[in-house]
């Protein structure tokens, strides 16, 4: 069964056509990833897919029913979360103020309480600092957060904007090691990423795009593979 | 010692002592006052009630969800418009005090949404040109109803506006309760003092509730926000709407306390000084914001006695007080922020990441005038 799925979408900013027309398919408890260049549409796809903006033209399904246009504030209650760009923690709250906003649409609290503690076990290094203001943490403890800030709204679908960008290559490593433990435990992915083989790696299937088209749509083994990709994304 | 200071914090007993002690102080607050500095000045403390109860509801809007509103004033208008006119004899109403004051809060409340409505996108100067403009609309709506139908009366104000009462119980006459009497501006102080208290729990509560928490996001990343599952444009209206409902309930007790209003009370300066309260008491700190308040009322009234202290020094007048006051009053404010950028009681969410003063200053403006979003 398909957990999302698009279809000739099309997303327009002011008269300019930066996704044109694809077709997107994220089957349930599939890890899919989403690769390209900068500029090439992948973002504003995400973007698009989570309710942050409206396609000019086409089709987005989430389990069977039309999502198109509907805000992300109502996605989110029907299980769509998604990582932002750039992480978007809320410096200014603690970090576990943090993760009580992601489970805003909620309001069973016990089970709060215990998803939070079950998220501290899957991430310690959150445990120990969860009084401390989310602002002064690391970078790759920031994005750890704003994943686990995801997880508490129990979403079934998954939707990560770059996680890798600005951290330094080891913690790149320990996120998709999060990223795909999560996978495992059969949440529904999709993962927007610059970096083309992590993502790959990680990832059941993967779509490439250049300049809004999605020019290659295969296996993620198939993918790397493939001489254009090795060449074009992989520095092969 | 700091030790000590923590140990006694935390102790119950310690803390319900203190919370006594406040207490009674507050309660003979008006007869100390009134016996050591006249009655002069127990109004000055109703009024200072009057400016927490806007200073709390502007920092719901300000302090908590990161909206700059320079036209504040404008519900604070509304409220005591809506008294006014309903409890005078300029349309020959009388309604009664318990229906005004919820009456006030709603329809100033509406008057917030109406203002946050059409500025959902705008944030920071740009917000900031807006609401001040919409205060300067309000206030000349107030100047110029008058013709063809007079709704305002204009320039000249309405007059004569019914006394704050309950039941048969008028806040404005003396009463003699226990042996003590008790002038109108003692019992006003009483009343007001408790629908002070009233939107202190208000918002203390918010602070620390689920919508509470959504106002901050909202102010820190409203992309985040939105995608943690907030609907951003209704909890900002929440915000306008809330905050001006406080300054409406504010007005209303305004208009009966005074008993003649007019546009003139509702200037740009004003909304400036309000501001003003919060943003050097400690915006976003119920505590900052309430010394804020009180500091900014009662300073301006105090420096009136520079003259007094004038003559008594030197044996006459050297420089006009009138200039004088409000030259010292700037320049205090400068040296607030100079040494406290972050308030007098910054919050603890401020407090705690500020390294330095440029960091202070840095972030401060950032959020004021955060132009990116």
């Amino acid at each position: 069964m398909s957990s999302l799925e698009a279809r000739g979408l099309e997303v327009s900013y002011g008269g300019i056509r930066a996704v044109k027309g694809i077709d997107l398919t994220v089957r349930s408890g599939e890890l899919v990833c989403l690769i390209g260049a900068n500029g090439a549409g992948k973002t504003t796809t995400l973007k698009s897919l989570c309710g942050m903006l409206a396609p000019s033209h086409g089709e987005v399904l989430y389990e069977g029913v039309p999502i198109a246009g509907r805000p992300s504030y109502e996605l989110v209650r029907r299980g769509i979360s998604m990582v932002p760009e750039g992480r978007g923690i809320f410096g200014r709250l603690t970090l576990e103020e943090n993760l009580r906003i992601g489970a805003y649409t909620r309001r069973d609290h016990a089970a709060i309480r215990a998803d939070l503690e079950r998220l501290y076990e899957l991430f310690p290094r959150l445990a120990e600092r969860r009084a401390q203001q989310a602002g002064t943490l690391s970078g790759g403890e920031q994005q750890m957060l704003a994943i686990g800030r995801a997880l508490m709204s129990r979403p079934r679908l998954l939707l990560l904007d770059e996680p890798s960008m600005g951290l330094a290559p080891m913690l790149v490593q320990k996120i998709f090691e999060t990223i795909r433990r999560i996978a495992e435990e059969g949440m529904t992915l999709l993962l927007v990423e610059q970096n083309a083989r992590l993502a790959l790696e990680v990832s059941h299937r993967g779509y490439v795009m250049e300049s809004g088209n999605i020019v290659l749509a295969d296996s993620a083994k198939a993918l790397l593979k493939d001489p254009k990709v090795q060449h074009a994304y992989l520095g092969g | 010692m700091t030790e000590r200071w923590q140990k006694l914090r935390h102790d119950h007993r310690v803390v319900w002592l203190v919370y006594i002690a406040l207490a009674m102080l507050l309660v003979a607050l008006p007869f100390l006052t009134g016996a050591a500095l006249g009655r002069g000045w127990v109004r000055i403390l109703d009024f200072t009630l009057l400016y927490v109860m806007l200073a709390l509801g502007l920092n719901i809007v300000v302090g908590y969800a990161g909206l700059l509103d320079l036209g504040y004033i404008a519900f604070y208008a509304v409220g005591a418009y809506l008294y006014a006119l309903l409890a005078s004899p300029h349309f020959g109403l009388h309604l009664p005090f318990w229906a005004l004051l919820p009456m006030g809060a709603g329809i100033a409340g509406l008057f917030g949404i109406l203002l946050g409505a059409p500025t959902l996108r705008l944030r920071g100067d740009y917000l900031a040109i807006v609401t001040l403009g919409f205060g300067e609309i309000i206030r000349i709506f107030l100047n110029n109803l008058n013709a063809p139908i007079n709704i305002t009366n204009g320039p000249q104000g309405v007059n004569l506006i019914d006394p704050i009462a309950f039941g048969g119980f008028s806040f404005s006459q003396t009463h003699t309760f226990f042996g003590a009497s008790f002038p109108g501006i003692y019992t006003y102080y009483y009343l007001f003092l408790a629908l002070a208290l009233l939107i202190i729990f208000v918002s203390l509560r918010l602070q620390n509730s689920r919508i509470g928490r959504a106002w901050v996001a909202i102010r820190e990343d409203e992309v985040a926000a939105e995608a943690m599952g907030i609907n951003t444009r209704n909890i900002k209206l929440l915000a306008f709407a809330m905050g001006a409902s406080f300054a409406g309930i504010s007005g209303g007790l305004f208009a009966g306390f005074q008993g003649f209003i007019s546009p003139e009370s509702f200037n740009l300066f004003e909304s400036i000084i309000v501001l003003c309260m919060i943003v050097l008491g400690g915006m976003g700190n119920i505590a900052g914001v309430i010394l804020g308040a009180v500091l900014l009322t009662i300073f301006p009234e105090a420096l009136r006695y520079i003259g007094d202290l004038q003559s008594y020094l030197f044996g006459h007048i050297v420089v006009d007080a009138a200039d004088l006051r409000m030259l010292i009053f700037g320049l205090a404010l400068v040296l607030i922020m100079v040494f406290r950028p972050a308030g007098l009681l910054p919050s603890v969410r401020r407090r705690h990441e500020f390294g330095s003063d440029a960091s202070v200053l840095a972030q401060e403006q950032a959020s004021l005038y955060d132009t990116r979003r």
